[in-house]
């Protein structure tokens, strides 16, 4: 390129060309991007198998804790006893969300004293709010330590109340997760489903 | 690599200079093996990297090998492994290397990195082979973590659980995060196959990458020494360093004695202790994982949980999150935040001498506590030491910079 060509060059023209360029490039490596990461995503089996399931709760005892599977997520199905419900509203002052402020945690519905659509009834996720460990149940009474019954987390020592609710000072931030369910009929409960047919 | 080119520019003739003519092996060897100079005072701190190299070729071949009878799926995972264990012949000295190459791995380096604290291997001109180590650490991290889940026992199930859900404390886009990386609503058969893919190519891949360019940048600065001094500055007539003996052969003999002592203890551990009473393979891991039921006590693999007690430390959850993450992370800003004139310890006042002396216990006690139960004496313990940690970083800018050094002599020097 001799001085003369130089001169001609229109710099402008160069940049704007350059610069047109690398954003058409871009914006085609963004758009290639594209099925490399929804096929990341839970696929369209995950997600049928994430599909409500049944639980028939006909002989449970109170006190009876069953658990099950729903999406590969523990649940908790608690039939609280008379006497568990009725220590329920003394851990209120011990809590860090006793009336379920956090709308995430819960379907409308389990927004209530008991976290349930049935007082008795305890449908709850078994995964501690702070790193998904399963909370162990610790349902023994103990006046002394100020414990009416309720869940243990063995990694990091979160505790939670006989509804799912978290106390204070402890590293989960949430009350534990009420999954969408209802009654299909007094013995049978419909995990993963509210409205509508399943 | 101009001064070598001078050297092979003389024909040599035969299959050699056919091939230098086409590509540049000859230069290449010299560069890197015969004609790259270190420092003659090396000591045993100096091993490490050679040593690390050794145990990526183990994790590298054994993995291969271990690949060819796993199965990436939950259904099969668990009993491929035990496949491997009982019915291939010399599976389990293979499976043993694996997994004690994994612990090993992070022993040396640990103590690789402890060396450049030592000789402040990280300050200028090496600023850039340190952030490269560092990513290499990362990466390290994500392809033990990784690698942790195929086994698909409780431990890894449950692991993986505890360290997925971190991401989750990440405010608005945490929930979204984690269903990215696992691939479905909980850990599942998508998640290890996944995982599969980033243990055995992904990460390896950027792994190697990292390790060439960490040595590359290596090469063109210069080794550190004890002393830290730099032995380009006193070059002899012929242009070599005066302090600096070739790699090949002088310090490759030398490595070659800390290869053996080092496969001996190596060999010592598979052959006797590959469990290592529970740190190198956690008991919890010898039973199938059971999304029903977490174990009583969850601790991850020993070489994460200076950091995971630092995490339990915290009775907040996105805090938590944030101090672990600074906790990893922090080192990387060690060229910075170390404002000492002079780079090794050998030179450096009291209180550098004190302030790493401190870091060490605090990070060995982090480690010891990590393993622990989240029990009221050693939360107070971790928070105590987890203060300890920080403090050690985050004041450095200022103890460094008042602390009196020493001076440092012009060439290199042997302590007897």
């Amino acid at each position: 390129m001799n001085e003369d060509d130089v001169d001609r060059l229109d710099r402008n023209r160069r940049h704007f060309l350059t610069v047109a360029t690398a954003v058409t490039g871009l914006v085609g490596a963004g758009a290639a991007a594209v099925p490399f990461l929804s096929s990341l995503k839970p696929s369209a089996r995950a997600q049928a198998l994430g599909a409500p399931v049944e639980v028939s709760i006909g002989s449970m005892q109170p006190g009876e804790l069953i658990r099950v599977l729903w999406r590969g997520k523990l649940v908790f199905v608690l039939r609280r006893s008379q006497e568990m419900l009725k220590l329920l509203p003394e851990n209120d002052d011990q809590l860090r969300d006793p009336n379920s402020e956090v709308a995430e945690q819960q379907p409308v519905y389990a927004i209530n004293e008991y976290r349930s659509v049935k007082p008795e009834f305890l449908v709850v996720e078994g995964s501690c709010t702070h790193l998904g460990c399963a909370p162990l149940q610790d349902f023994e009474v103990r006046p002394s330590e100020n414990w009416a019954g309720g869940f243990f987390c063995p990694c990091h020592g979160s505790k939670f109340d006989l509804a799912g609710r978290v106390f204070k000072g402890v590293p989960a931030p949430t009350n534990l997760r009420i999954p969408p369910h209802r009654f299909v009929r007094d013995d049978l409960i419909l995990i993963g489903q509210d409205t509508g047919a399943a | 690599m101009a001064r070598v080119e001078a050297e092979i520019g003389k024909p040599k003739g035969g299959l050699m200079q056919w091939i230098d003519d086409r590509f540049p092996f000859t230069a290449t060897m010299k560069y890197h093996v015969t004609e790259y100079y270190a420092s003659k005072n090396f000591n045993i701190w100096y091993v490490f990297g050679v040593l690390a190299f050794v145990v990526l070729v183990i994790q590298l071949l054994t993995g291969i090998f271990l690949t060819m009878n796993y199965k990436p799926s939950a259904a099969e995972a668990f009993a491929s492994v035990e496949y491997i264990m009982r019915d291939v012949e010399w599976g389990w000295l293979i499976r043993y290397m694996h997994s004690t190459g994994a612990s090993f791995f992070f022993v040396i380096v640990y103590l690789h990195m402890f060396r450049a604290m030592l000789y402040g291997s990280y300050k200028k001109p090496r600023e850039l082979i340190w952030l490269i180590g560092m990513l290499i650490f990362l990466v390290l991290m994500a392809e033990a973590f990784a690698g942790y889940l195929l086994p698909w026992g409780q431990m890894s199930y449950w692991g993986a659980q505890v360290i997925i859900s971190l991401f989750g404390a990440i405010p608005g886009i945490g929930e979204a995060l984690v269903e990215i990386i696992r691939g479905d609503y909980s850990i599942s058969d998508i998640t290890l196959n996944r995982f599969f893919a980033l243990h055995v190519i992904l990460l390896p891949l950027v792994l190697i990458a990292l390790i060439f360019v960490h040595i590359v940048a290596l090469h063109e600065v210069g080794s550190n020494n004890p002393d830290g001094v730099e032995i380009k500055e006193h070059k002899g007539a012929d242009g070599v360093p005066l302090d600096g003996v070739a790699f090949h052969p002088y310090h490759t003999s030398k490595d070659l004695v800390a290869i053996i002592i080092f496969l001996m203890i190596f060999s010592g551990v598979v052959f006797f202790a590959p469990e290592m009473g529970g740190y190198f393979l956690e008991h919890a891991n010898f039973e199938p994982a059971n999304m029903t039921a977490t174990p009583e006590h969850i601790a991850p693999v020993w070489y994460f949980t200076p950091f995971y007690a630092i995490l339990r430390a915290v009775p907040d959850k996105l805090w938590g999150f944030v101090l672990f993450v600074a906790s990893v992370l922090l080192p990387i800003f060690l060229p910075w935040l170390d404002r000492a004139r002079v780079k090794s310890i050998r030179y450096r006042g009291w209180i550098y001498k004190s302030a790493l002396g401190v870091f060490v216990v605090t990070f060995l006690a982090l480690g010891w506590l990590g393993t622990q139960p989240a029990e009221s004496v050693y939360v107070i313990m971790a928070r105590i030491f987890s203060a300890l940690y920080f403090a050690f970083f985050l004041l450095m800018p200022y103890y460094t910079a008042i602390d009196k050094t020493k001076p440092v002599p012009d060439r290199v020097v042997y302590h007897g």
